[in-house]
């Protein structure tokens, strides 16, 4: 079985994001990037289920700019065999990135295509279902436990209600929550090796896609500021503010 | 044209969100049909032409529509889709699942969680877990749009009189099967809807110390939120993280306990209505978006508070 797992590089989660002077979109300059979490989450999956004797080969993908490279470099670092990158300019949509996406699925041929369930920079939660939906394959979207079973997979998904459980049949797009699993760190050995891994580079317009956007993104803006609020001496203080100030008890 | 809204439900009833949906549906065009796909939904359907705002219900069933998998619903609604300018939902894990697949269908460019109406083609919606909101407007002539639910206040569910219309269903999508969904039954309000949220962080040092936090919340008649370092120390299920990874919630009050407030936590509850914060770091970042801070030893405070609760007699339940 072969898997493909797309990555996205994303602006690191622990840095606080700025919205331009411009209100033209948030500040990426300088700005520490790193693997979109949940998408470290597939890699890991792909690998473990690669070194369980239940997959072949496992391949990264991510669409991006140039630097975007780091990012697959950094699943090879983890175990993934080899990697794709298909370079983009500017705001790519999901729409766009499924369609891209299809095209590698079509030339690869895998029996899994992994990615993690969100991006953490534009929070649409689309490319996942997207995919599955121009490939005509099942989905397996939000997943926390993934198990194969004669060429089927049942796979955990977390709901808002709680846990729900679906089998689907291979080919299949499966989208991974935080909870999947443990995401592993590099090894320096196997970054040293990850650097003779290879790394297929492609333009997006090779592919033959119309990526231009939809959506026109009129303006970002910060986010509305909180009044300060203030610090209570006793918690008597803080239960007579509740009731009589703020009245919310 | 006319507005589609997807409403969710259990074959019996409307999920609550669906009123919230509803309402920002009638914000883009006062014409709004809604179509409910099931199995022996007759109830829900009713329930559903009931809503104010809703004008048309189109009720679809199989037996295969009885646990809404996604890749059987999505052609149902493509099937619709010509007659309608936009096809709404929510932005929670139902909702999320399936448009995708319709817009991709229809080959649209999705909005996603929405949290504000601006024009028919144009809404607020957050980006970077909320770090920052981006207006944008969309080029598509038909519109795909998620709505987060507690941006929009829920309809009337009653008032409404909508002729219900029956539908053909659509093949069945024989490659994915439900096995089994496992709900978290609570007495408690849900996270995502209650009116106070109660919530523990690493401060609270163990599972068991969680039982404060119980406690608080029993008197409060809360939710029992948690941050998500207190959910990977494994002190509390991964169901009550409150963040970017988590849920976003918007209660009346929000008392944090023994939380620093990352970045990814404030995400999911700093448009609280109130927020209280209980925290021995008087440098821990949730005082910055706390309205009412208390430094102080959670272990000290936690007990007090519920003594000074008891001693209020007009709690509302």
């Amino acid at each position: 079985m072969k898997i493909l797992v797309a990555v996205k590089r994303v602006i690191d989660y622990n840095v606080q994001i700025r919205v331009k002077e411009d209100n033209s979109g948030v500040v990426t300059d300088n700005v520490k990037m790193s693997t979109n979490p949940p998408d470290d989450n597939a890699i890991e999956e792909a690998v473990k289920i690669k070194e369980a004797g239940k997959a072949t080969e496992v391949v990264a993908v991510s669409i991006g700019e140039e630097k975007a490279q780091e990012t697959v470099r950094k699943a090879l670092a983890v175990g993934a065999d080899r990697g794709i990158l298909v370079k983009t300019e500017g705001i790519v949509e999901p729409l766009s990135v499924s369609k891209l996406l299809q095209k590698i699925v079509e030339k690869e041929k895998p029996d899994l295509v992994f990615m993690g369930k969100q991006a953490i920079d534009d929070d649409c939660n689309q490319t996942g279902q997207m995919l599955s939906a121009l490939l005509n394959w099942p989905q397996a979207t939000f997943a926390s436990k993934i198990e194969i079973k004669d060429g089927k997979l049942e796979v955990t998904r977390e709901i808002d209600e709680g846990l729900e459980t679906i089998e689907i049949n291979v080919p299949a797009i499966v989208t991974c929550d935080l909870r999947l699993n443990e995401p592993r760190y590099a090894s320096l050995p196997n970054i040293m090796k990850a650097k003779k891994k290879p790394i297929e580079q492609l333009n997006a317009s090779d592919l033959g896609v119309d990526i231009s956007p939809r959506i026109e993104q009129i303006k970002v803006e910060e986010p509305p500021k909180r009044k300060a609020g203030i610090k209570v001496s006793s918690v008597s203080e803080l239960v007579q503010k509740l009731k009589n100030e703020a009245k919310v008890i | 044209m006319s507005v589609l809204l997807i409403a969710e439900h259990n074959n019996q009833e409307l999920k609550p969100f669906t009123l919230n949906a509803a309402t920002a549906a009638s914000q883009i065009d006062n014409d709004v049909h809604a179509v409910i796909i099931g199995n022996k939904c007759d109830e829900a359907a009713k329930a559903l032409s009931k809503l104010e705002f809703v004008k048309k219900v189109i009720q679809v069933e199989a037996d295969y529509y009885e646990n809404f998998v996604a890749e059987n619903f999505a052609p149902v609604i493509v099937k619709l889709a010509d007659n309608y300018s936009h096809i709404i939902s929510s932005a929670n894990t139902f909702g999320k699942n399936l448009m995708p697949r319709i817009a991709a269908a229809l080959d649209t460019s999705q909005i996603s969680d929405i949290t504000k109406v601006i024009a028919p083609d144009t809404f607020l919606r957050p980006i970077y877990a909320g770090n920052a909101f981006a207006t944008v407007k969309s080029k598509d002539t038909k519109k795909c749009v998620t709505i987060r639910p507690t941006s929009f206040d829920a309809c009337e569910s009653s008032g409404g009189s909508a002729a219900i219309e029956k539908a053909e269903a659509s093949e069945e999508f024989s490659k994915t099967k439900f096995v089994k969904r496992e709900e978290v039954k609570s007495d408690r309000p849900e996270l995502g809807t209650a009116r106070v949220v109660v919530s523990g962080g690493r401060g609270m040092q163990s599972g068991d110390n969680f039982k404060l936090i119980t406690s608080l919340a029993d008197k409060l008649n809360a939710a029992i939120g948690a941050s998500r370092a207190a959910v990977d120390a494994g002190y509390i299920s991964n169901d009550h993280q409150v963040g970017q990874t988590g849920k976003v919630v918007v209660p009346d009050l929000y008392i944090a306990v023994g939380i620093s407030g990352a970045i990814q936590h404030l995400a999911g509850m700093k448009e609280s209505k109130v927020i209280v914060a209980i925290n021995k770091d008087g440098e821990a970042p949730i005082f910055s978006v706390a309205d009412y801070g208390l430094e102080a030893d959670l272990f000290e405070a936690v007990p007090q508070f519920l003594e000074e609760l008891n001693k209020l007699n007009t709690i509302q339940k």
